[in-house]
């Protein structure tokens, strides 16, 4: 039963086994790197917030979005907005208000999305995804334009003004703090999503990718459950939005134009969209390998581009896709 | 009043560019079912070579000269396109779309560095082209002769390509392996080399549209990027897979920008955008397209 | 009252009379055959009252409600289901997460997004019970698509028979499977067919399982009902004998005995 089970539900005990470890080096982490290295790491996890989210779309609804930077970008905004306009400075306000919005935006365009599926939802994301842009790009006098908006750490605060970060030390004490709130917040996403997807709804989405007609013939409403997933799956997105605000320091039109929710595709792809842990993988991986290639040279997206191709002609289930491929056989041998 | 004539010859100067472009992107997904995210960056690159060939070879040459100059954009981008159908998109056939979507996307990448490498960062023009021109008067006004031009290489693009794709065997075979390519390949037509030629052709009218449009505004970095979704638009308001559907997309777009900057400027693009989102939604196989 | 009851339903393909003012009625806990030469419109037939195609005229009633315009999903909650003729399954899921997501969905549990599926004891149990009803039970972890053809094809049939339908159409459930898999498989459905009480509408081409099996036999020719009866009264009726094997006379059905 042990054995078999792994293919119908993974079994508890595995993988609380393989989850401790993890979480205790994750927890110990920021003692043996520097500051840097930390906030490199942090928004490796936003990043991994945003691609779980992402993939609940690609790899469990069969949904490719070209346009979920407009979901991220989004709730970047909404929290550079509250700093700007009302002097908010708790990271809790900017969550649950920019958690509202983009959950609001996700399903208004989910809804108008999910009447289409393949290439057109894809273009279709992508257009409305565009619109935001746009409107961040030309209303500048709100928006600030292409200058953006600045969200300085140093008037954040944490857990509903508890911790703040004045005086000596207050970069070093952000960077800390904020990875163990990341953290926190990436640990909530990985297991509420782990639960979506085991759970009877994410069995029928994952029932729609595989075959839409039947799954009508089983009496679900296919549309209606693209849609859910759809504003959960923007929402995610937007979450990990919110917290990149605060460590970037400054939000530009950028995080909504279109090429970005290219990079959200690869890092998922990267990582292996047909697995749950994949897209967090490819997320810190995908993340490591811009800030070095953007290090390293100037022609960085020549080097993520050769990088994708490979990956698509070599290597297509991901690095996880790949690795767990090779663990079977090795067992099988063993 | 002149103003007015003035912006209509802009906006079929314009909707020209875009109907290259979106033909292109069209014809391509027509016959592979391919969508082209790096379609915006061919263009850039037959704008760039074309600007770097009149700028290095023929400074203060005469016009003829400029003017056989001017299409190398357009051939080398068609040689490109030869090259990266076999290389790339050949092995992904069989796969799912996402893949091949997702090439074209590195694809993207790969070309919009490798025009900073090779052009570098400054802005390229060809500007001698509409200086030797010179202009015509327009009612009051004088507009120059080399947009007059362009407007006449767009309308002859259109008849060329629909000649080829109603006319000639080649676009019978086109059309066939578009329908069907299981069918076409078992009826003993050569697929794989009707593809190399179908992407060719489709990169050969984006180099085209970049080539005529560069001594017209410089080539930049990020114009491809900004182009491909503006060609986006245009296909899936005239239907992707439609070569009628990119010349009246193309219209469309260009005289609501012209229209939309200058009456709403801070909403232009999102106008835009909106239109094709509303297309895709009422006639999701856009206004020419067939299901 | 009837439980399914079709007035003059039609569907065209052009000048193709796939369903030509079919009335066919269906009482409560028969089992019925609809049988015909290829091309009769019995798969069309089923397509229309299913809602897998939307139909050009007339009407169907079901339990007495017009649900002629009704969609998929709410004729499957009224009550009918059906398996396909070419499989339809599940391909990425295991043959038990087929079957458990089926259960879900019945119950209207599918909308639950925060619990784990494979935790709930009474759909896993049910679902052991239904693959071990269909032979399954040992291809339980198997994913539909490492399954064989037969396996597949009565994982398909099992999807369909787990929403406990009040009546359930089996598209040709023994097609392109071995001779030796067709008695097994139309053993299984019949008896947990009338084991339940369900209500069947079968298409078949083998006359064998169908003589055996059939309560009623509907015969379709061109689209149109050309004779319908038990089976002995079919068996005897040499119009049906011709259109369903050509000339070769009265005694087709029993050159085998």
């Amino acid at each position: 039963m042990e054995t078999n089970s792994a293919r119908t539900g993974p079994s508890a005990r595995l993988i609380v086994a393989c989850a401790i470890p993890i979480l205790i080096v994750l927890l110990a982490l920021p003692r043996f790197i520097d500051v840097y290295q930390t906030q490199l790491f942090t928004y490796g996890l936003i990043y991994a917030i945003a691609a779980l989210g992402f993939n609940l779309l690609l790899g469990y609804t069969g949904l490719l979005s070209f346009g979920h930077s407009a979901y991220f970008g989004l709730g970047a905004y909404s929290a550079a907005f509250l700093v700007k306009y009302f002097g908010i400075g708790s990271i809790e306000i900017y969550i649950l208000v920019g958690l509202l919005l983009t959950g609001l935006v996700s399903a208004a365009f989910g809804y108008v999305c999910v009447r289409h599926t393949r290439i057109f939802f894809g273009i279709l994301t992508l257009a409305l995804s565009q619109v935001l842009w746009t409107l961040a790009y030309k209303f500048f006098w709100v928006t600030g334009g292409t200058d953006g908006l600045r969200v300085a750490f140093a008037n954040l605060t944490l857990l509903g003004g508890l911790i703040e970060f004045k005086g000596r030390n207050a970069y070093q004490l952000f960077a800390q703090y904020y990875y163990y709130y990341v953290l926190f917040v990436f640990c909530v996403c990985t297991v509420l999503m782990w639960v979506i997807v085991h759970s009877p709804f994410g069995k029928a989405l994952q029932a729609i990718r595989d075959n839409e007609t039947r799954a009508r013939f089983l009496g679900i409403p296919i549309r209606r459950y693209r849609w859910i997933a759809f504003l959960l799956s923007g929402s995610f997105t937007g979450l990990a939005g919110i917290l990149w605000v605060p460590l970037n320091g400054l939000v530009t039109p950028d995080i909504l134009y279109w090429p970005f929710s290219g990079e959200i595709v690869f890092m998922t792809v990267l990582g292996g969209f047909r697995t749950f842990t994949g897209p967090i993988i490819g997320a810190v991986v995908f993340n490591y390998l811009k800030v070095y290639a953007v290090a390293s040279t100037a022609y960085w997206q020549f080097m993520l581009g050769a990088v994708l191709v490979v990956l698509v002609l070599a290597l297509p289930t991901g690095i996880v896709g790949t690795f767990s491929r090779l663990f079977d056989r090795i067992r099988k041998r063993g | 009043m002149d103003i007015l004539v003035i912006q209509i010859l802009n906006s079929i100067f314009y909707a020209c560019i875009l109907f290259l472009i979106a033909a292109g992107l069209s014809l391509i997904y027509g016959v592979m079912r391919i969508v082209n995210l790096a379609h915006g960056s061919l263009y850039a690159l037959g704008a760039y070579v074309s600007a770097w060939a009149i700028g290095t070879f023929a400074v203060g040459a005469p016009l003829w000269v400029l003017l056989l100059l001017l299409p190398l954009g357009a051939i080398a981008v068609a040689a490109v396109g030869a090259l990266i159908e076999p290389a790339l998109l050949r092995p992904l056939y069989r796969r799912p779309e996402e893949y091949q979507l997702l090439i074209t996307f590195a694809l993207l990448l790969i070309l919009e560095d490798a025009m900073h490498f090779l052009f570098g960062g400054v802005p390229l023009t060809a500007g001698g082209v509409i200086d030797s021109m010179g202009t015509i008067r327009v009612m009051n006004l004088r507009y120059p002769v080399y947009n007059l031009v362009v407007i006449v290489i767009g309308v002859m693009a259109a008849v060329f390509l629909w000649a080829v794709i109603y006319r000639t065997r080649f676009g019978v075979i086109l059309r066939a392996t578009s329908q069907n390519m299981r069918m076409a390949s078992a009826l003993g037509l050569n697929v794989k080399w009707v593809y190399v030629q179908a992407f060719a052709l489709g990169c050969f009218m984006a180099g085209l549209g970049g080539a005529v449009v560069v001594p017209a505004q410089a080539a930049v970095l990020g114009m491809g990027v900004e182009a491909l979704i503006l060609a986006f638009v245009v296909v899936v308001i005239g239907g992707l897979g439609s070569l009628e559907g990119a010349l009246i997309g193309a219209l469309i777009v260009s005289f609501v920008r012209t229209a939309g900057i200058q009456f709403f400027p801070e909403i232009e693009l999102a106008v835009l955008y909106l239109i094709a989102a509303l297309v895709l939604l009422i006639k999701p196989t856009g206004l020419f397209g067939r299901a | 009252m009837h439980l399914l009851e079709t007035i003059n339903l039609k569907k065209y393909f052009g000048d193709t009379r796939a369903v030509d003012s079919v009335s066919l009625t269906v009482a409560e806990r028969e089992f019925v055959s609809l049988v015909g030469p290829n091309g009769a419109g019995k798969t069309s037939l089923i397509n229309v009252i299913s809602a897998l195609l939307p139909s050009d005229s007339g009407k169907i009633l079901f339990r007495g409600d017009d649900i002629t315009h009704a969609t998929i999903v709410e004729r499957v909650k009224a009550g009918i289901a059906r398996s396909f003729q070419i499989v339809n399954l599940f391909d990425d899921l295991t043959a038990f997460d087929n079957v458990t997501l089926t259960i879900f969905s019945r119950q209207g549990k599918t909308t639950n997004l925060v619990s784990l599926a494979h935790l709930d004891q009474a759909v896993s149990a049910e679902a052991d019970t239904v693959l071990s009803n269909f032979n399954l039970a040992n291809k339980r972890n198997e994913r539909a698509r490492d399954l064989s053809q037969g396996e597949r094809k009565l994982l398909d049939v099992a999807l369909a028979y787990a929403l406990k339908p009040k009546l359930l159409f089996l598209d040709e459930p023994t097609s392109g499977v071995s001779t030796r898999d067709k008695g097994q498989i139309m053993d299984t459905v019949a008896s947990v067919v009338r084991g339940e009480g369900i209500t069947a509408v079968i298409v078949e081409h083998d006359m064998d399982v169908v003589f055996k099996y059939s309560d009623r036999i509907v015969v379709m020719q061109q689209g149109a009902i050309l004779a319908q009866g038990t089976p002995d009264e079919i068996k005897n009726n040499d119009q049906v004998a011709m259109v369903l094997l050509g000339s070769s006379g009265p005694d087709a059905f029993t050159r085998k005995d």
